[in-house]
């Protein structure tokens, strides 16, 4: 019998809010994140628009020492642990560097690539021949599971402890590798989450790809533009999500406050086949993915009320739109709710999963349905299969129990989960 | 520079480190880094560093494997003041 998962403590850090309470906020209110960063202009970037979290000295102190942060460079590391302690004490924990070794919970904590700025640091200090002034947190840094290795020493956990990396699907993927950890019996307890640095070097080749926008350097909170008609690429994001997930039973044990209850999902490739390629989705996959997530959580389609999607804000979007629409064998007025998160925080890359599965859990928890900003014109190939009300431009406050979140990443990658509203 | 003030600065660019902070009260020239002040010991090229940049002068690796405690920092710092 495998164990049913809860989850029990967010922590998020978003180019709109940090932490779970300021982030809820503007996601009622439709907030963008999305703000003109003069260093992209200098280095001549066509989209010079960005998600960057605001973090003060003061903040930062609170959850490192002066040691840590001396020669400290990486902001996914940063976004990282900020998330991760949040959720960690939501979920009623302590940090505490005392505290004894727990061997019940684990640690699976994404990235795409690690302390870039750190990094290029240390490439200067290299090619100068400098090596060995380099000290002695360049590889903690850039080493992919640096987050990991700060964020479980922090907490003391003694269970798995590892990175994953699938480019955009990455925070979706190691939600459900937890989940399905803990529904094995292997760990009561996995904190689970995803993070990504922010800034030109990890920016710099989406810009040469030109999928980033360039139109909106004038207006940037208007950037971010999932669904629309105009639309013209996505606005780059960074920051962090973590999400404590815990089996039912060592939830109700312990009394914690249990915000919603994972139900299964999916993960699989398009093998870069049939029309996928390393940066298009082979739409069957995407499909599958989608029906697998359904069946593995034991539901129907149509218990589906509101669908996070990964909608970009690319030429992409229709076709996602087109997935679920055959995945769910729904369309018109009969369509769930869909929204995206990336229309206020942009797209976050390898931290967007975990901090839209914290929006998706927060959506469900307060019964809402956060705005699709910057959706006002809807894109007419959405219109022709999506009926203009399913896709809110207005936060919708309804009553829902299923909501169901995807994500899709370069290297033709899928993932999707479903969490329902827990009723004690 | 005196033997009191080699100390001192020692002290100052090793503090940042000290994970033990009555041994760093007591600090003498026997105080061992990791041992007594329990400094990790990856932290020790960067105290290499730091002292590089303090006097102005350069640590071999024959060096940093014999800085394990003040006395041997005070005494390799010496000697290549005034060398």
């Amino acid at each position: 019998m495998k164990k049913r998962v809860v989850i029990t403590g967010l922590g998020v850090v978003a180019p709109n809010g940090v932490g779970v309470s300021e982030f809820t906020k503007a996601l009622k209110q439709g907030e963008s994140g999305i703000s003109f960063h003069q260093q992209l202009k200098d280095l001549n970037f066509s989209c010079q628009i960005g998600g960057i979290p605001k973090i003060s000295e003061e903040l930062k102190s609170k959850y490192f020492t002066d040691l840590q942060l001396r020669g400290f460079n990486s902001s996914g590391i940063l976004y990282g642990c900020i998330s991760g302690i949040d959720a960690w004490k939501d979920a009623g924990f302590e940090m505490n560097p005392d505290s004894e070794l727990d061997y019940d919970t684990g640690l699976i904590f994404g990235t795409g690539t690690s302390g870039v700025e750190k990094f290029r640091e240390a490439i200067y200090k290299l090619d100068d021949g400098q090596v060995r002034r380099l000290g002695s947190t360049v590889v903690l840094q850039t080493m992919a599971s640096g987050v990991s290795a700060y964020l479980s020493g922090m907490l003391g956990l003694g269970n798995q402890v590892t990175t994953n990396s699938s480019a955009c699907t990455t925070g979706t993927e190691a939600l459900l590798m937890g989940f399905e950890r803990i529904q094995n019996g292997k760990a009561k307890r996995m904190l689970v989450g995803s993070c990504s640095d922010h800034g030109p070097y990890v920016w710099g080749g989406f810009d040469a790809m030109r999928v980033m926008t360039y139109k909106h350097n004038d207006k940037p909170e208007q950037g971010s533009r999932p669904m629309s008609g105009t639309a013209s690429g996505f606005a780059p994001g960074s920051g962090a999500g973590a999400l404590v997930l815990e089996s039912l039973e060592s939830a109700l044990e312990r009394g914690a406050k249990i915000y919603a209850e994972v139900l299964g999902g999916e993960v699989n490739s398009g093998g870069q086949r049939q029309g996928g390629t390393l940066t298009a989705p082979n739409a069957e996959a995407v499909q599958r993915c989608i029906k697998g997530a359904i069946e593995n959580s034991g539901v129907s389609s149509s218990e589906i009320d509101v669908i996070n999607g990964h909608l970009t804000a690319t030429s992409k979007d229709a076709l996602e739109i087109e997935n679920w629409t055959k995945a769910l064998n729904k369309s018109g007025n009969n369509f769930p709710y869909i929204n995206s998160t990336k229309s206020m925080v942009g797209h976050c890359l390898a931290a967007a999963g975990a901090i839209e599965c914290v929006a998706s859990i927060i959506q469900l928890k307060e019964q809402f349905v956060a705005p699709n900003i910057n959706c006002d014109d809807l894109h007419p190939e959405i219109e022709a299969i999506v009926s203009k009300e399913r896709i809110p431009t207005e936060k919708v406050n309804i009553s829902f129990d299923v909501i169901a979140k995807a994500s899709f990443g370069f290297g033709d990658v899928n993932a999707c989960v479903l969490f329902k509203r827990y009723i004690a | 520079m005196t033997h009191q003030e080699l100390i001192v600065k020692l002290k100052a660019i090793v503090s940042p480190y000290v994970q033990d902070e009555a041994a760093f009260a007591n600090l003498n020239e026997d105080t061992d880094f990791v041992k007594d002040l329990k400094i990790n010991s990856a932290n020790l090229v960067d105290i290499i560093l730091d002292i590089e940049d303090e006097f102005d002068i350069r640590l071999e690796n024959e060096d940093m494997e014999k800085m394990l405690d003040v006395k041997s920092a005070m005494e390799i710092v010496n000697t290549k003041l005034n060398s």
